[in-house]
């Protein structure tokens, strides 16, 4: 059998590893941002017959746009560039259509002004902040016949800026190695990550309430361990069915939905683990006031907990 | 049992009236008054304007300047036919103008977008009253709008407010030109400015740009339609007929956001999100009744009743329920989320019978129990879902709102589904005696 409570040192120290190296990640790299928070346009391109890469990259460098990244995807070239008016682009169309003596296809086109990307950054982190507060005063409310339900409140909240954090982390690391960057729909993914993330700390949390009112042990750390023991098979096997759909959607869902899938697998195994290892243990050791006792018994974790 | 027989039909009837909705599918479901499809999915044009109301009329508010702004859009898109347009205010001052399967964006956006402002202005006089020219020897102009006195003695700018209706018209010799016949009140106006002008040239400003310059032979009097020469291309013209005629915008608009997309991405997309579900939605069943074994297979079946009903609901508020990629891709993540309560429900059922309970038992405490665990985690869920709505208003992200609006109806409807179809056909199943041996449940004796 497990034992949660025991090695939660451990699983503190992993995660605050984690968190450390995403932030470090962050403070670094920080995150890629996508036209939806730069302003700038993004077109999907499809030529009849098939171009290379290399040679549309020098076309677009000579029409002044040598900023464009461009991804190849299927039969399709993702670009991404500066502002370009729609009339300018006509123009990118024609030269491009005679120079690589090629059919153009415009198969998707946005351009974003980048007097209201900055905005949408702002609204996207107030929206994060609502959410996080509005889940608060949910989780202290229902949880309202507990002694201090704020801390019930405080550790969901907590488990979920850890998966928050460790999303943004990741998303640096693989903004500075593939290029990937955030959008609007990166956000809708976290926000997403938020919603999940609590929904898993509130089954289990639900379980623990549950079994203080039925009085199965004294001690709240046997508590909360056999509520997570009683709850690890749902855990596990509702995020095992959402993932396998999202994993679908990620291999199959075609290039539009790729990042915001990835989002939102990385976010579920994050909010699956910290709704067992974190949230959990968390509360047990605010409850019984253990953050000294924890420091100094990270090296003999066997003595403090005997 | 009264109860769940009355529920049985009760869902059989629901069921039914869904599966009717959306029978036979191609005719249907994607049929002319089946789902609404999103640009994204669709292919169209989309744009988002930022109205500048700091140059409102102060005299009216906000919401009137806005409203007055999307009426006259909504008659200028009406007028150029584009088919099933949307335009709609979202947030404080934004507008946004969907036009689905409009491939010339660039037609759009000088149809929509300018404010549509005409008025003349005179040439400006130097101190000798002799014209004012600029360095290359042109003509220069004066920054106001041309007045005149109309009947009750009052000095009034002649401005589009004054056109009764403006049409296009072919001159052989100048190509496309515009018309306009004012009102009485404006022809007086007209007829003064002519006067005053005659033989100097008065220029034509749409936009505050100046459009044409011509001299005024004559006066023209009231009832003779002006007319307005500019080198114009046909679409030129109509464009420029549609908005005198829709009057001028109150505001400026700032373009802010566009987007078009090629219907044939739409459609590969369509594709790629069908073979997506299709298997997740595989390897989800497969999961559910290998580990659960009989509830698991009833689960799955009240899995099937959720998307038919998921997609009744959508048929039949087609009208509010834009289907776009990110919805699909949420309402396949709701199908996830509406294991999860049926998940819940069956751990806590195999529970009960591993203590020994009676099925019966074992499949009411089991919903009992499990009540709360999905109510509060699908609340929470819901809270998010709402700011995500209200983040994608703020900025006209149609694939935020629609990733969030689908989600939300998913949730709701999948907490119906595990509570009360998935339940009644345990409990039919349970009391029906078919099935006791408790393996059948997934728990090992």
């Amino acid at each position: 059998m497990i034992d949660f409570m025991r090695n939660k040192q451990w699983f503190f120290l992993f995660s605050a590893i984690a968190m450390v190296i995403s932030i470090i990640a962050l403070a670094v790299f920080g995150l890629k941002p996508g036209i939806d928070f730069t302003g700038g346009t993004s077109m999907t391109l499809r030529f009849n017959p098939q171009v290379s890469q290399e040679d549309l990259r020098q076309e677009l460098m000579t029409f002044g746009h040598a900023e464009v990244i461009i991804q190849s995807s299927g039969d399709d070239f993702l670009l991404r560039m500066k502002e370009i008016a729609p009339s300018e682009r006509e123009e990118l169309i024609s030269v491009l259509e005679e120079d690589l003596n090629a059919e153009v296809m415009v198969r998707d086109y946005n351009t974003i002004s980048p007097s209201i990307a900055t905005e949408t950054a702002k609204s996207a982190g107030i929206a994060v902040m609502i959410a996080s507060v509005a889940m608060l005063f949910y989780i202290a409310w229902a949880f309202r016949r507990m002694p201090n339900p704020f801390r019930w409140g405080t550790c969901a909240i907590i488990a979920l800026i850890h998966n928050i954090v460790f999303v943004a982390g990741i998303f640096s690391i693989l903004g500075k190695t593939t290029n990937i960057e955030i959008d609007a729909l990166f956000l809708t993914g976290v926000l997403t990550i938020v919603g999940y993330s609590i929904n898993n700390t509130v089954v289990v949390f639900d379980r623990i309430r549950e079994n203080i009112v039925k009085g199965i042990s004294p001690d709240f750390a046997i508590t909360v361990n056999s509520s997570l023991l009683e709850t690890l098979g749902r855990s596990l096997n509702t995020s095992l069915t959402t993932i396998c759909v999202i994993l679908a959607l990620f291999l199959f869902g075609g290039a539009t939905i790729h990042n915001f899938m990835l989002v939102l697998l990385i976010g579920l195994l994050a909010g699956t683990y910290s709704s067992l290892f974190i949230a959990g243990p968390m509360l047990v050791v605010w409850e019984k006031k253990e953050w000294r006792q924890m420091f100094s018994g990270l090296s003999f974790s066997r003595k403090s907990t005997q | 049992m009264k109860k769940n027989v009355y529920l049985l039909i009760f869902i059989a009837l629901l069921f039914g009236l869904a599966l009717w909705q959306i029978v036979p599918f191609e005719k249907k479901l994607l049929g002319p008054n089946g789902l609404t499809l999103g640009l994204d999915l669709r292919g169209g044009s989309q744009l988002l304007y930022r109205a500048d109301l700091s140059k409102k009329d102060p005299d009216t508010s906000d919401e009137v300047a806005l409203s007055a702004v999307v009426e006259k859009i909504q008659r200028r898109v009406n007028e150029y036919g584009a088919a099933e347009p949307v335009i709609q205010r979202m947030g404080v001052d934004r507008i946004l103008v969907q036009l689905p399967g409009e491939k010339d964006i660039n037609r759009a956006i000088s149809l929509i977008g300018e404010t549509g402002q005409l008025y003349f202005v005179e040439q400006k006089l130097d101190e000798n009253g002799e014209p004012e020219l600029d360095e290359e020897g042109n003509w220069v102009f004066s920054d106001e709008p041309a007045k005149a006195e109309n009947e009750d003695g009052k000095l009034k700018a002649l401005t589009g407010e004054y056109l009764k209706r403006a049409y296009q018209d072919i001159d052989p010799y100048k190509g496309a030109v515009v018309v306009i016949e004012w009102t009485s009140e404006g022809a007086y106006l007209f007829e003064k400015i002519t006067e005053a002008n005659l033989y100097k040239p008065l220029a034509i400003v749409i936009d505050k740009e100046i459009i044409s310059k011509p001299i005024v032979q004559s006066i023209i009097s009231a009832g003779t339609p002006g007319r307005i020469e500019g080198n114009f291309t046909i679409d030129e013209a109509k464009n420029l007929t549609i908005q005198l005629n829709s009057g001028a915008l109150d505001v400026p608009l700032e373009l802010i956001d566009q987007r078009d997309v090629d219907a044939s991405l739409g459609a590969d997309s369509i594709k790629k999100s069908v073979l997506a579900a299709e298997i997740g939605l595989i390897l989800l069943l497969l999961f559910m009744i290998l580990y659960y074994r009989l509830p698991g297979l009833i689960a799955c079946l009240s899995l099937l009743i959720y998307g038919v009903i998921l997609a009744a609901i959508f048929k039949i508020f087609s009208a509010n329920l834009t289907l776009t990629l990110p919805g699909i891709a949420a309402a396949i993540l709701s199908l996830g989320m509406a294991v999860d309560a049926n998940v819940l429900i069956f751990e806590r059922m195999k529970e009960e019978l591993r203590a020994g309970r009676s099925l019966g038992l074992a499949v009411e405490t089991g919903f009992n129990r499990a009540w709360t665990a999905i109510r509060d985690s699908n609340i929470t869920t819901f809270i998010a879902c709402i700011v995500l709505f209200w983040l994608g208003g703020t900025f006209g992200a149609f694939m935020v709102r629609g990733f969030a609006l689908t989600l939300f109806v998913g949730v709701a409807l999948s907490m119906f589904t595990a509570i009360v179809i998935t339940r009644t056909f345990l409990r039919f199943i349970v009391r029906s005696r078919l099935f006791i041996d408790i393996k059948a449940y997934g728990v090992e004796k």
